[in-house]
C-alpha cells in the first residue's frame, strides 16, 4: 500500500471514528462508513491540508470512496 | 455569563451606529475584533476609541472579490475566527412600481449575496475548529414588509431564511447561526424626525421609545456567547414590542 493510501485512511479513521479494516478501498464514505454529506466536505478539508493540495468542488464531487480519494491525490498532490 | 475573551469576531457595517455598538459590546465582553465598513476614517475613529484588540480592514461588500478577501484577511489578522456579524446593509427605498432593477439588485447584493459568500467562507474554519457563532442582523421589516421598502425587506427576509438552512447543516459542529431583527432604533435618520413624525411612530412601539444600538448590540453578544449553544436558527426581534412573532 503506497504511503497516501496510509495517510488518506488514517484522516478517514480519525475523522469518521471507524474501525481501520473497515476502511477499504471500496468503502463509500456514506453508505458504508457512516459518513453525512458534511463529513465528506470535511474530510476534503482534511486531505487538502494533509497533501496540501486544493480539491476544487468538481472534483470534490466525485470523491465517493476511499479509493476516489487515494487515487486522486496520487494524482495531483505533490 | 457572557464572556467573550479569547473569542475573535468580525463584525461587517462597523462604520455604523447599529454596527460600532456591536463592535464596542463585542469588545467590552473581551472579544478580538475587526471592524470592516466602507468608511475607513469612521473604522479608524472607532479603533482609536477601542484602543487594543481590534483590527481595521475596509471592505466594500458590493464587490464581490471585496468579499470574497475578507474573511481570509480577518482570519490573518485575528488569528482565526469564531464570531461574523453580518451586519452590513444598505436601502434604497423605492415604491415598488418604481423600483429600478438596479436598486434591487443593489440591495440584495450587499445585504443578502455578501451575507451568504462572508458566511460559506467562515464556517469552513468553524468546522475545523468546532465553533462557530454567525449573527445575522436582519430588521422587523424582513417580518413585516414595509411600503418603499419591497428590496430591503426581501433581503432581510432572505436573510432569516438562509440563517435557518445554514443552522441545520452545522449544527452537529457547534456552530449556532442566528438572526437579530431590529425595529426602530435611533440613528441619523431617525435624529432628523420632527416632533410629529416621531410620536407617530412611538404610537405603534409598546415600550415608548426607540430602541438604541445598545439594545441590539446585547442580544448579539448573547448569540455570540458559550452561553447561547443551544439556540440555532432563530430570530430574536429587538423592536420594544412593535411587532410581536
Amino acid at each position: 500500500m503506497s504511503d497516501i493510501a496510509e495517510r488518506v485512511k488514517k484522516i478517514v479513521v480519525e475523522h469518521l471514528g471507524v474501525d481501520a479494516e473497515k476502511v477499504t478501498e471500496n468503502a463509500n464514505f456514506i453508505d458504508d462508513l457512516g459518513a453525512d454529506s458534511l463529513d465528506t466536505v470535511e474530510l476534503v478539508m482534511a486531505f487538502e491540508e494533509e497533501f496540501n493540495v486544493e480539491i476544487p468542488d468538481d472534483a470534490a464531487e466525485t470523491i465517493v470512496t476511499v479509493g476516489d480519494a487515494i487515487k486522486f491525490l496520487e494524482k495531483n498532490a505533490a | 455569563m457572557f464572556d467573550l475573551s479569547g473569542r475573535k469576531a468580525l463584525v461587517t457595517g462597523a462604520s455604523g451606529g447599529i454596527g460600532g455598538a456591536i463592535a464596542r459590546a463585542l469588545r467590552a465582553q473581551g472579544a478580538e475584533v475587526v471592524l470592516s465598513g466602507t468608511r475607513r476614517e469612521a473604522l479608524e475613529a472607532l479603533a482609536a476609541e477601542l484602543g487594543g484588540g481590534v483590527h481595521v480592514v475596509p471592505a466594500d461588500l458590493s464587490s464581490a472579490d471585496s468579499v470574497e478577501a475578507l474573511v481570509p484577511a480577518a482570519e490573518a489578522a485575528l488569528g482565526g475566527l469564531d464570531v461574523l456579524v453580518n451586519n452590513a446593509g444598505v436601502t434604497r427605498d423605492n415604491l415598488f412600481l418604481r423600483m429600478k432593477d438596479e436598486e434591487w439588485n443593489d440591495v440584495i447584493a450587499v445585504n443578502l449575496t455578501a451575507s451568504f459568500r462572508l458566511s460559506r467562507a467562515a464556517v469552513k474554519g468553524m468546522m475545523r475548529r468546532r465553533f462557530g457563532r454567525i449573527v445575522n442582523i436582519g430588521s422587523v421589516v424582513g417580518s413585516t414588509g414595509n411600503p418603499g421598502q419591497g428590496n430591503y425587506a426581501a433581503s432581510k427576509a432572505g436573510l432569516i431564511g438562509m440563517t435557518k438552512a445554514l443552522a441545520a447543516e452545522v449544527a452537529s459542529r457547534q456552530i449556532t447561526v442566528n438572526c437579530v431583527a431590529p425595529g426602530f432604533i435611533t440613528s441619523p435618520m431617525t435624529d432628523a424626525l420632527n416632533e410629529k413624525q416621531r410620536e407617530a411612530i412611538l404610537a405603534n412601539v409598546p415600550a415608548g421609545r426607540l430602541g438604541g444600538g445598545d439594545d441590539v448590540a446585547a442580544a448579539v453578544v448573547y448569540l455570540a456567547s458559550s452561553e447561547a449553544a443551544y439556540v440555532t436558527g432563530q430570530t430574536l426581534h429587538v423592536n420594544g414590542g412593535m411587532a410581536m412573532f
